[in-house]
């Protein structure tokens, strides 16, 4: 049963090599783009960190920026 | 503005990302399970019909993704607005990406159907031109420094760009080509049955909500990029 589900009557290979492009796609994309997110979050925190106490100050008025250092891709499951 | 308040839409998105996560997941299951195991084979082309449930969803959400750039680029000329360049900015990575996945798809879907993997059939050269203009867009955004040069001219090729979405929609309609009629249409009836229709939708709609993640996740990107040259002015 398998097997003939794999085999799709000869048009397996074309069927799942379609199904497999598209889902490698969609992780390489999700895989990129949260990378590219962690690390401007990173290159952020370590910015603010090098601020001085009347800067942090300034800095803080604006909530984004604590947002920004609080934030996670998956932070609120 | 603030609807454009960009502190409320950082914290909103954060909040809500993970939620469009677990419903794209959830509605791919059930695209999936529909399009391989519950919907039936076609009369003529067998189960290389199932391929339909990746390649079409992928060609119509590039098709959209492009087509709204182009509407914000236009606004962008017009309101001047930061981000209405960030939304779009945004949006074009998982639009290339749906691009790629069309043409690779489609391809594929070729060789069993048509006997050949590529042909320089009107609707194939017009979507090929379509990822053209999206790599264009990509690579204006990491060649040049200026920023006001660099929306200049990321929203023209845009706006060029969009002269390309009605030779791809119509192609089939205005050349002889291999590529079949549209078997879907808004203004009259379709041509698909209801069990090749539902995981059609399905798929869709798991395109969709993984275009909205990806955006998303690249919007929050953006705005971080922007706060970081704020803390190098303090």
């Amino acid at each position: 049963m398998i097997t003939n589900f794999l085999n799709m009557n000869g048009y397996g290979i074309y069927v799942f090599s379609a199904f497999i492009f598209t889902l490698i796609n969609f992780a390489g994309l999700y895989f990129i783009v949260s990378s590219q997110f962690k690390k401007e979050q990173q290159k952020f925190a370590e910015l603010f960190g090098k601020l001085s106490a009347e800067k942090v100050s300034e800095a803080n008025k604006q909530k984004i920026n604590k947002e920004i250092l609080s934030a996670g891709i998956l932070s609120k499951i | 503005m603030d609807f454009f308040n960009q502190s409320k839409i950082f914290s909103l998105i954060n909040k809500y990302q993970s939620f469009v996560l677990i419903f794209f997941l959830l509605i791919l299951l059930l695209g999936l399970t529909e399009a391989l195991f519950l919907s039936p084979q076609d009369y003529l082309q067998g189960d290389s019909v199932r391929i339909m449930y990746v390649h079409v969803p992928s060609a119509w959400i590039s098709l959209g993704i492009f087509s709204l750039m182009a509407l914000l680029s236009i606004l962008v000329f017009v309101f001047k607005n930061k981000n209405l360049i960030i939304i779009s900015k945004s949006l074009a990575p998982s639009g290339f990406v749906f691009t790629l996945i069309a043409l690779v798809t489609g391809s594929i879907w070729g060789k069993p159907t048509w006997g050949t993997w590529w042909a320089w059939d009107a609707r194939i050269t017009s979507m090929l031109i379509l990822a053209f203009f999206y790599f264009m867009y990509l690579l204006a955004w990491r060649v040049f420094e200026n920023k006001d040069n660099v929306v200049k001219i990321t929203s023209l090729i845009c706006i060029i760009g969009a002269i390309n979405i009605p030779l791809i929609k119509f192609s089939v309609d205005w050349w002889s080509t291999l590529h079949q009629p549209s078997s879907i249409k808004i203004l009259s009836e379709s041509t698909i049955h209801e069990s090749m229709l539902i995981p059609l939708i399905l798929m869709t709609a798991a395109f969709a909500l993984f275009s909205l993640l990806i955006f998303l996740m690249k919007y929050n990107t953006e705005l971080i990029k922007i706060k970081i040259k704020g803390l190098d002015r303090l």
